[in-house]
This record gives structure tokens, sequence and C-alpha cells, in this order.
């Protein structure tokens, strides 16, 4: 199974402070379905921000697709991060934007044409059950439909990689597994997803989905099977 | 065809909703209008005046009065008469023309009040001279030992002599208004420059989600490119319309006054021409300038 992601020996530091993230290295095999747990301050978005290359590491290897993205030239990046969709613990929706074009935004980024944006926008809408609420503002929605459409943003370009800090931590358990369903109904597709999260249930709902655990900047366990991990189909 | 054009339209809207606030919503085209209104008004000035200073150098150039200066009425007569023949005959003399005494002692009244024409005043006669074109100061030369020749109370002045001063301060004038709009420019830039960085500063959150999807610096530049330009366009369009308005009664009160001095601070079809492209100019520095503060801005964050 190709490693889609691949972290050897990263630092992150912030400013002069001390490491918020030392040593972490693992992989992330292509089609596979990993959650990302640890308490709070752990060092769980940061190195989801380095995944989804919001920050560059203080020290380490980061290989995405097969290329490192470290010494990646910055005019380089915009290619990758095309390629990989984000829910963002925050939502982070444009607030102007209704869900319609909040939605469209990835699809405009990408260059594609007003005409071909319609159809998929529309059907993302009822993916999430907001087929009616398409010109509502965020400011408007309930925090579950905001999320609900941060998540329609981050798959709506259908990206390689699926990145998402906190997911459920807005809605209630109801919609979290929903959520879920989701999320699995996109991994079978063919996304790698990665979910950071604290929500212990909710991992065992996933079949097959492997976890890594962060505690204090540190993998819990650097030598578990994560390193390796198995074959989607071997989850079961 | 229609459906492209549609596309294209719809992806401007969509586009324009990205950075929202309407038209003329911000002081930014205020400014413009401001800064472009005096740019055309300091522009039009140096152009006049440049304008001015060619005419008057070239009419200053070939143009010189002789001056009889006879105590006694008869003499001068005889004397000017001498001296008329002698010019029209000078092969550098293109035409000699006395001034008529009426106009002399009109010009005078103002200081010699009545005396100016009572005859009791020795005045003297002149002869206004246009000379041939070329080597001024030479003809000039050769003109004033023939004249010499004939009488040491006839003297010939070239009006480039005494105008010269004033040719001097309308140059500078000029180089002033010159100035005035280079400095203009320079501050337009700056106020797009603190505009684009303010705008990019009140957006921070949209820009940063665009990056995260994977939009690069130049697609995000050109949305600021394109705000500032248009906020750019329609101050310019103020600007220059208010300032045209304003160019053309001075025109028209200058005109009413008469004088041959300021009757030549004239703007020609070259300097229009000049002037329309000033907010061109102007639309065109404000873009470049918004898009190098936006890409230089982004260039610094991952």
């Amino acid at each position: 199974m190709t490693a889609i992601v691949q972290f050897e020996n990263v630092g992150l530091r912030y400013g002069l402070d001390s490491e918020t993230l030392s040593d972490v290295s693992f992989s992330f095999a292509s089609g596979g379905f990993y959650f990302l747990t640890g308490a709070s301050g752990a060092g769980k978005t940061s190195l989801l921000k380095l995944l989804y290359l919001a920050q560059r590491p203080s020290r380490g290897v980061i290989r995405l697709f097969g290329e490192d993205v470290v010494t990646l030239p910055r005019d380089r990046l915009p290619g990758f991060r095309r390629r990989i969709g984000v829910v963002f613990q925050d939502f982070r929706l444009v607030p102007h934007l209704s869900a319609y074009d909040n939605i469209a935004l990835p699809l405009r980024v990408a260059g594609m044409e007003e005409s071909e944006i319609d159809a998929p926008v529309a059907e993302m809408l009822n993916w999430v059950g907001l087929g009616d609420r398409g010109q509502a503002r965020p400011a408007t929605l309930s925090g579950g439909e905001q999320q609900r459409v941060a998540i329609a943003r981050a798959v709506i370009g259908r990206p390689e990689i699926l990145v998402a800090d906190e997911p459920t931590g807005n809605v209630d358990s109801d919609m979290a597994r929903r959520l879920m369903t989701l999320f699995e109904a996109l991994n079978r597709l063919g996304t790698t997803i990665v979910v950071a999260t604290h929500d212990l249930p909710l991992i065992a709902q996933v079949k097959g989905a492997q976890m890594m655990k962060l505690d204090k900047g540190r993998l819990a366990d650097p030598t578990g099977m994560l390193r390796y991990p198995p074959r989607p189909q071997d989850r079961q | 065809m229609m459906a492209s054009r549609a596309n294209r339209r719809a992806a401007a809207a969509a586009r324009n909703r990205l950075l929202p606030e309407g038209r003329v919503a911000g002081p930014m085209p205020w400014i413009i209008a401001i800064m472009m209104f005096l740019t055309i008004l300091s522009a039009a000035a140096g152009l006049g005046l440049s304008a001015s200073v060619r005419s008057m150098s070239a009419d200053l150039a070939g143009r010189a009065s002789v001056q009889v200066v006879e105590a006694n009425a008869q003499a001068r007569d005889r004397l000017a008469a001498q001296a008329l023949r002698t010019l029209r005959d000078a092969r550098d003399v293109r035409s000699a023309d006395p001034v008529d005494p009426a106009l002399l002692a009109d010009q005078l009244r103002p200081w010699l009040g009545d005396a100016a024409t009572s005859g009791d005043l020795p005045v003297p006669a002149l002869i206004d001279v246009m000379l041939t074109p070329g080597d001024a100061d030479g003809k000039v030369d050769r003109l004033r030992r023939q004249l010499g020749a004939l009488s040491p109370r006839l003297r010939i002045e070239p009006h480039a002599a005494f105008l010269l001063p004033l040719a001097g301060l309308l140059t500078a004038l000029g180089w002033l208004a010159a100035g005035v709009v280079v400095l203009m420019v320079l501050a337009t830039g700056a106020v797009v420059v603190l505009a684009a960085r303010g705008a990019h500063d009140s957006h921070r959150g949209t820009i940063d989600v665009l990056h995260l999807m994977g939009s690069t610096d130049v697609q995000i530049a050109r949305l600021f490119q394109r705000r500032i330009g248009l906020d750019a366009f329609l101050g310019s369009a103020l600007g220059f319309s208010f300032a045209i308005l304003v160019i053309i009664l001075i025109g028209l009160r200058l005109s009413a006054m008469g004088s041959d001095l300021l009757g030549a601070v004239t703007l020609d079809t070259r300097a229009w021409m000049i002037l329309a492209v000033l907010p061109v100019l102007g639309v065109t520095l404000a873009m470049l300038t918004a898009r190098w503060t936006v890409l230089r801005t982004l260039g610094r964050s991952l």
C-alpha cells in the first residue's frame, strides 16, 4: 500500500517556545481512515496544520503524495493544497458568502467554469441535507448546519486526503454519527480520512479505522502499527 | 457565445462577492477623485505655462523695439522715418511698423495721466521690428550698427532681453506644476498601498481560507487589483470630469481678460491628449500598485 502521508522526525516550534511537536514519525496509507486523539493541547491541531500545509515544521521531513513538502517552493504549494480537503475546527466559513458560494469556493479556486459548478454544489448541498438553505449566510445557520457546509466545502473538490479537526465538537451524537457515515462513504470512494478528535466512542463507530495518540507533542506509541498501516481491505 | 458570456459574467459576480463592500462605499474612490482633480489641474497648469513660454520664446526671439530718443518732436519724427526706411530695407527684417503714438500714450496714461498725451513730455517714438527667422542676436547686433550709423539717438532692444525674467518665472512655475504632478502620482501610489494593505488585513480570514484551498497568490492579488482598479476608475472619472470643468471655466475667464500674456496660456490638442491619458495612467498605476502590495504581503505568509 502506498504511503500518502509520511512524517519523519518532525518537530514544530512556535517562536522561541519549547517544541509543540517532537520527533513525530508515522505514515498514512492511501485510502486509510485515521483518528488522531489526545488531550487538549497535545498538538493535534498543530499536526493537522502541518498536514494541510498551513505550517512548515521546524525540523524533520514531511512527504505528501510522495513529495517532500518541507522544501517545496511556495508557488508549488497551491497544487498540493487542492488535493487536500480541510474541515476546520472553527469551520472558517466566509461570513459574507452564502452556503452555496462557500461550498463552491474550492471549485472556483480550481478554475472550474461557472456552468459546471451548479450541479455538484446542488448535489453536495442535498448530500449534507441543506438543499433548501443554499442562499443562507453562515450567520443564519445553526452550528450543525455550518459544520455540514464546512464538510461539503472540504469534500466537493474530491480531495485525496480529507482532514477534519474536531468535526463533531459542535454537534449532537446523532449528527456525529451521520457525519462519520459521510466520512466512511467518502473513504470507500478512496479518500484518505484523517480526523482529530478526543471523542473515543466516535472512534469505536468506524470499523477498521486506526488511531494515533498524541501526548504532549509526541506520539504515544511511536513504534505502533501506524508506522506500517494495514491495507484498507484488511481493516475488517 | 451567449453561454460563455453569461458564464464570464457569473464568474465575475462570484469573484466580486469574495471581497464585499459596494462601490464608492469606502473613502478610496473619493481620495482618488481629489488626487486626480489636483493632478489634472497641476498638469494643465504645467502644460499651459509651457505652451505660453514656447509661444513667448518664439515671439520674443524674433522681435525687437527701436526707440527714437529725441526730445524735439520734429527731429524725432524725421529720425523715426529714416530709421523705418533703413529697417524696411534691411534683409534681416521681415517687417517694421511704427507703434501708434496714441497707443503708446494710452499705455503711459496710468502713470503720467493726461500729460502723456499733452505733447509736453518727450515720449520716445517706437518701431516694432519683426526679424527674419534664425540668429536673432547676430541680426540685432547688425541692425544696432546700422541704426547707430544713422544716429546715436536710435536704440534697438530685443524683446527677449526684458521678457527673459518673465519667461524664466513661467518656466519655473511649469516645472513646479510638473513636480506637483509627480508628488500626486507618488501620493496616489502611497494611498493605494495603504488601501490594499487595509483591505488585505480586513479580509485576512477569507484570504487564509482561499490560500488553504489552493488559491495562488496571483489569484488573490487579482481580486484586490480588480477591486482597487474599479475604485480608482470611479475616482479618476469623477476627478477628471471636475478638473476639466474647472479648466474650461478658467479658460473662459482668461480669454475674457484679453491679455496677450495670459491669452498665451492655452492647451493645444497634444496637451488635451496628455490630460486625457492621466486618468488611464492613474487607474493602471493603482492596479499595479495594489497587485504589487498584495503579492508582497502574501509572499511573507506560507
